[in-house]
């Protein structure tokens, strides 16, 4: 039985964490994911879970500490932020090279300077190419319940790769919803144990995690992890009929809202797909046929699935939160027309960079990009394809 | 038991030959010796931060090491070990490990590792006390990148970063005491030592550290042939001038209790310890006779103010 609960992104991270009952959890705080190994620290004083709990000096630290947990033989979490999440970098690839499924819950936030504690994907973002899976939530649902899926992702034998759970800094990790919380005995069941083949502890087999690897053999080596990758879409939703089945929310790569029939559609992520979703709704009645894409799975970016939904439309506007200063458009733009490439009936697409250090994002900035979209559709000019959105003149 | 050398040679190698070290490098004996200490009864994980060490016996497919070993950065040998441990931990509580069995949990870095980009993970795992052993293998220098300076270089060497010339008489600063400082932490244990005589000093010390509970430190003079500049033969001959010239005393440090291992009966010039080595050869030139003069005040201060903390 679920319960009905209020509580914020952050505090749903906490619980999951609780529920699953990992073995070791090596924390270090920044603002806005702090909360999590705060609420955890709680379980630990009160009893309510085993896990060995490092308070570690740094976030690099935290996530070395895992790499080591994981190469043990047991099941290692942390939650970062920001800087913290930069700070680990170098370890992040570490983990995915090694394949170590450590799972990781970022409360995305800007990247300095200027320092901002707000939100955009400028952290997660940076971290795309690190081998790590990404899964984003729009809300605290989505979050607990990506969270309840990601073990089994990260950890499933054709994987084993670590995994970034992303929510929205603030918006969602602090900001108090409504959610329906599982009973712990069914979440226990559907993570299931933690049992890697091969790890440090075992008594019968020493291993040996983290070898040079000359030219003869690395480029074997990162060809077996873009295939783990590429073998992480077919478990990212075998998990989720899994957890449909189980738990009755339904999820996949991406939620493609009003698009069967849409004319234009917005690609964008996170909490800020509730307004884009807003902005559809009234164009529709309109009679306007809008639609909105919103990028769940961003590692392994779902390229050919999303081609097919977009496939047909007449102008689409990708909306990135983080500015990758290419100077030719953000992140998920790349992906999004890359996806498109080879597709003989492509959308003119446009990217918008918005949002970022929590600059906020309205119905009536939707309807903007919208309306500039239905100018493309009825064969405007596309004009400058990538922009910025919602800054002040000077 | 009294320490044997010729039983220590009969023990099973937990580090094998075939690996890539230079010869006469003096990691490879700190790691024979270091998994001697290990009772052969008793299972290790190895944490190696990056370095001539984990370059050298782990290049895939072939590992030198017989327990477990695991390399994952250059700064965070400490971090990793203290989730080793903690796996360890829940594992033994969990009953996945029996109650009889033991695994040590061993980290081992160069001075570059250790005292420089691995000293903030290092500090936070002995505050936070788990229960490891930390080895520095201190060849004075970043061997592995082709001897640039480290903390642990001392004054007046000849160093990639800090070679001498007209304007310079090699580097600036005297050697991190990083020993001191791992003391100042509070560990139930902490000791210098290096490969002289039968090994036993550095046998009796690597094996109290690793049957110590909580975090111990094992700081180990480790010449580097190429870095230091003699003859890779001389090995033991250089380690031993180390000692007697007081240039790296060798102590143990109990629950804060000083104890030195080894007196030499005659404390000889620091000159002899230093002309054996090209990276000092510019302190014989004329004219820098006053560095071989400083470099002995500032061994003889170190010396003395050891031997107080001793008595």
């Amino acid at each position: 039985m679920s319960i009905r609960e209020r509580m914020s992104g952050n505090e749903a991270i906490a619980t999951a964490m609780r529920q699953i009952n990992p073995d070791v959890f090596a924390m270090f705080p920044i603002t806005p994911s702090t909360e999590i190994p705060q609420y955890y620290a709680q379980y630990v004083a009160d009893g309510r879970v085993d896990t060995e709990f490092i308070t570690v000096e740094s976030e690099h630290s935290s996530l070395s500490a895992c790499l080591g947990a994981e190469a043990a033989g047991v099941r290692a979490v942390t939650a970062t932020s920001s800087a913290g999440l930069s700070f680990m970098n170098e370890v992040l690839y570490v983990a995915a090279s090694s394949r170590l499924p450590v799972v990781l819950a970022v409360a995305c936030r800007a990247l300095t300077g200027p320092i901002n504690i707000n939100h955009d994907y400028s952290d997660s973002m940076a971290e795309r190419d690190s081998g790590f899976i990404q899964i984003y939530g729009e809300n605290n649902q989505e979050v607990y319940d990506n969270y309840l899926q990601a073990h089994r992702i990260a950890e499933h034998p054709d994987v084993r790769l670590p995994l970034m759970i992303c929510e929205d800094g603030f918006i969602t990790s602090h900001a108090i919803e409504n959610i329906e919380i599982e009973d712990d005995e069914t979440v226990k069941n559907f993570v299931g144990e933690y049992r890697p083949e091969n790890y440090l502890l075992k008594k019968e087999n020493p291993l040996a995690v983290g070898p040079y690897g000359v030219s003869n053999y690395y480029m074997e080596a990162r060809v077996a992890q873009a295939e783990a990758m590429k073998n992480a879409k077919k478990v990212i939703l075998d998990v989720a009929a899994d957890f449909e089945k189980t738990f009755g929310r339904k999820y996949g790569f991406f939620e493609a809202y009003r698009c069967e029939d849409a004319d234009i559609v917005m690609v964008i992520m996170g909490s800020c797909a509730g307004t884009a979703r807003a902005a559809a709704d009234k164009l529709r009645e309109q009679g306007i046929k809008a639609g909105v894409i919103k990028i769940r799975v961003f590692r392994p970016f779902p390229g050919p699935e999303l081609a097919e939904v977009l496939k047909g439309k007449k102008a689409v506007a990708v909306m990135d939160k983080s500015e990758g200063f290419s100077a030719c458009g953000g992140p998920l733009f790349a992906e999004t027309a890359g996806a498109c490439i080879n597709m003989k009936d492509r959308p003119a697409m446009v990217d918008i960079v918005f949002g970022l250090g929590g600059r906020d994002f309205t119905v009536e900035a939707a309807l903007s990009v919208f309306d500039r979209l239905k100018g493309i559709a009825e064969g405007g000019e596309i004009g400058e394809v990538y922009t910025h959105m919602g800054q002040r003149e000077r | 038991m009294a320490y044997n050398l010729k039983n220590e040679m009969n023990k099973e190698e937990r580090f094998h030959s075939g690996h890539r070290l230079c010869a006469g490098c003096g990691a490879g004996i700190v790691c024979r010796a270091m998994m001697r200490a290990v009772d052969p009864e008793d299972r290790a994980v190895i944490c190696n931060a990056t370095g001539c060490l984990e370059v050298s016996s782990f290049q895939y497919p072939y590992t030198a090491w017989e327990d477990s070993y695991i390399h994952t950065a250059f700064e965070n040998a400490s971090a990793t070990a203290s989730g080793v441990e903690a796996a360890y931990n829940i594992m033994k509580k969990k009953g996945k490990i029996a109650e009889d069995e033991n695994v040590k949990i061993l980290t081992i870095g160069g001075d570059g590792g250790t005292y420089d980009i691995g000293f903030q993970s290092l500090s936070g795992a002995l505050e936070r006390g788990h229960d490891f052993t930390y080895f520095c293998y201190d060849n004075n220098a970043y061997m592995n990148t082709g001897t640039q300076r480290s903390s642990a270089t001392p004054r007046f060497a000849n160093a990639t970063t800090t070679p001498s010339g007209i304007e310079s008489v090699g580097k600036k600063q005297n050697q991190k005491d990083l020993t001191q400082i791992v003391v100042m932490h509070g560990v139930p244990y902490a000791a210098q030592t290096t490969m002289f005589g039968n090994l036993k000093d550095f046998h009796e010390k690597a094996h109290r550290a690793i049957y110590t509970k909580g975090p111990a430190f094992v700081n180990v003079l480790t010449p580097c042939p190429r870095g230091w500049g003699y003859p890779a033969e001389d090995l033991m001959e250089i380690c031993k001038l180390a000692i007697d010239t007081c240039v790296w005393p060798v102590y143990e440090v109990v629950e804060g209790e000083y104890r030195l291992t080894y007196e030499p009966k005659k404390k000889l010039p620091v000159e002899e310890f230093m002309r054996r080595q090209t990276r000092f050869k510019h302190c014989f030139a004329k004219g820098n006779e006053w560095t071989i003069e400083a470099a002995q005040e500032y061994v003889d201060k170190k010396w003395e103010e050891l031997l107080a903390k001793c008595n």
